[in-house]
């Protein structure tokens, strides 16, 4: 907690920076083309433009208090609604990219450690050097060229549902959960089908950290002394791999695993882009390119706050993990 | 691998004392490159990359921004190696031509982002204190944003520029330079020749940029050339979502966002072989930067 409160202060300040750093006058560019001096002073004063940096800081922290990120130019929504709306398409892609990609690299990652100098050992270095080395984006039009038009096995990269479906009713904006929830088996399956493709892109971008972390954490673990004496003793195989060594080497991963969501929230616009994915990547593009400000500013922030969340639990993580590593004040 | 070690050492005896130290560079360079092939392929796509940026408008067959009616999107054929695109661009001249302005973007971030993150962090490891701290919290607050959120909200700041394209992925990447530096120098700041320049009467600033900075390079290069890769990619996505560079200009990022309009209808061509262009860059600098770690690693050394 006590690294957190700084870091989001840091992150207020910067995203309040960004906001005022804007080429030109904001107030002209509100007031539009036909305005006067006298409504361009105006709209100064409605935006609280006339008043001085820090007075114009401390409103905009209140404002970020009441939960106002400003409004939308293009969709003319409040830009928290927006967000909040597109959050959970984004959040779906990314929590299950994230997912396939640690059952496929913690795993690769053990046995090239395990049998180092095996085809699984050059199988891991392959898939590390050369998935550094991949654009997502390009990626993601690779695999549409291949299962879409050649193959045909995956749907149109056109959203996170075919227009056959219908909508399943909003619970929690995952549409797997939503549509489970309502038991639509149809509707999970049309949802499942357009999220392989965008999700196993956003994956072999963020398995090659993954797998060379738990590969570099094992052999570490393995060649310890404590591994070597539970083998002394007797122990069975499976138990020193899974108990001693996996568990040992699960930490560094973990940390790793934080440092991949930031890399995959920056992905995800991306492959949002690629798949027409309606999350919030694409809406910030969209907002970029139409340069409504005020919406860019709100994804950038929240997308920080996210991801300071994330480290957050990652730290009450590691307590879970490794029950060496306590907090002060709980002990 | 003895023969291997037998001339690296004939060519490294020292004739003259004078030219000692270049030489044995030099074979030390042979000797690495002759026991690790990798690096030494590596070396040679960095040629190609480089005789392309420079040269490619000449080498390039046709003129990369003339459109021909009468040729859109051909597939690859002995004529256009790459295809052509949808106003009938040739795909490869474009390739080609644009390998120039993603190397410039790419290496003007890394440079500039080299300079302010070793100036910062080479004066907080030297001196430490409320700098160390204040820095510290600075760039920890950077790392806290999601880096390729935060290049989109400068450039969406400072307006959509290829200039600021540079700006963003520069500012970025310097909180990993301002660790590593500060790290290095920070480690050799009570070390016996750092002290014994001192003693012989060099002011601190002296110290540190005359006798400490020199002996953090080594490191500090192999983080530049992963680096660009990075850059390159950064940079290239930043184009995709269209910032930044504006069609026609040929850039690998805006050109494969451009023929991903086409990959559902099966012209594959104009998407692939830009990517493949930026996958090549990207993979060259990242096994540079794995060969240079071998070269600057002193275990490697005799």
């Amino acid at each position: 907690m006590a690294q957190t409160i700084p870091v989001v202060i840091g992150v207020v300040v910067i995203s309040f920076l960004l906001t005022r750093a804007l080429p030109g006058d904001p107030a002209v560019y509100f007031a539009g083309d036909a305005a006067d001096a006298a409504s361009i002073q105006q709209v100064r004063e409605a935006l609280g433009l006339d008043k001085s940096m820090p007075q114009q800081f401390l409103i905009y922290v209140g404002d970020l208090l009441r939960g106002d990120l400003g409004q939308s130019l293009s969709s003319g929504q409040p830009v928290l609604t927006d967000l909040t709306y597109r959050l959970p398409a984004s959040l779906e892609l990314t929590l299950v990219a994230l997912g396939l990609s640690c059952l496929i690299a913690i795993p690769l990652g053990v046995l090239a450690a395990t049998r180092p100098g095996t085809w699984v050992d050059h199988l891991c270095r392959v898939l590390v050097t050369a998935g550094v080395s991949l654009p997502t984006f390009f990626t993601g039009v690779v695999l549409i060229y291949f299962f879409y038009y050649l193959t045909g096995w995956a749907p149109a990269p056109l959203g996170r549902l075919d227009f056959i479906y219908i909508e399943p009713d909003r619970v929690t904006g995952f549409y797997l959960i939503d549509s489970l929830l309502a038991g639509d088996i149809e509707t999970f399956l049309g949802a499942l089908k357009q999220l392989i493709l965008p999700s196993i892109t956003l994956a072999l971008f963020t398995m090659a950290p993954i797998a060379r972390m738990t590969r570099s954490a094992m052999i570490s673990a393995l060649s310890s002394d404590y591994i070597r004496t539970v083998r002394a003793a007797g122990l069975s195989r499976t138990t020193i791999l899974r108990t001693y060594a996996f568990r040992n080497a699960l930490l560094p991963v973990i940390t790793t695993l934080g440092m991949v969501f930031s890399f995959s929230l920056g992905a995800n616009v991306l492959v949002e882009r690629v798949f027409a994915w309606p999350g919030i990547g694409s809406y910030a593009v969209d907002a970029l390119v139409a340069s409504d400000y005020a919406a860019v500013q709100g994804f950038v922030l929240a997308m920080a706050l996210l991801f300071v969340f994330v480290n957050l639990l990652i730290d009450l993580l590691y307590s879970v993990v490794d029950p060496r590593i306590g907090f002060a004040d709980n002990e | 691998m003895s023969s291997d070690l037998g001339t690296a050492s004939v060519v490294a005896t020292p004739t003259q004392p004078a030219s000692y130290q270049s030489q044995s560079t030099l074979a030390h360079i042979i000797y690495v490159l002759r026991d690790n092939p990798v690096t030494l392929i590596a070396f040679i796509m960095l040629s190609v990359l480089v005789v392309c940026a420079l040269f490619g408008h000449w080498i390039a067959p046709y003129d990369p921004l003339a459109t021909d009616s009468s040729s859109i999107l051909q597939p690859p054929s002995s004529q256009h190696w790459f295809g052509t695109d949808n106003v009938g661009r040739d795909v490869f001249s474009r390739v080609l031509v644009a390998t120039r302005l993603d190397l410039q973007i790419s290496i003007m971030a890394v440079s500039l982002s080299f300079v302010i993150g070793a100036t910062l962090g080479a004066i907080a490891g030297y001196w430490g204190g409320w700098i160390d701290i204040v820095l510290s919290r600075f760039l920890d607050t950077i790392m806290a944003f999601p880096l390729f959120v935060l290049a989109m909200g400068i450039v969406a700041a400072l307006g959509n520029t290829v200039e600021n394209i540079i700006y963003a992925t520069a500012i970025i990447n310097i909180p990993f330079y301002a660790r590593l530096i500060r790290a290095e120098v920070n480690l050799r700041r009570d070390s016996g020749f750092a002290v014994a320049a001192k003693l012989s009467g060099n002011s601190d600033l002296r110290v540190l940029v005359q006798h400490i900075f020199p002996n953090t390079l080594p490191p500090v290069m192999v983080q530049v050339s992963l680096n660009l890769g990075w850059a390159i990619l950064n940079a290239a996505g930043l184009s995709f979502i269209g910032l930044g560079v504006r069609p026609p200009t040929p850039e690998w990022g805006i050109m494969v966002a451009e023929g991903a309009n086409f990959i559902v209808s099966g012209e594959w061509w104009m998407a692939v072989f830009p990517g493949l262009a930026l996958m090549f860059a990207v993979f060259t600098f990242n096994l540079l930067g794995d060969g240079l770690r071998d070269i600057v690693d002193p275990r490697k050394r005799k």
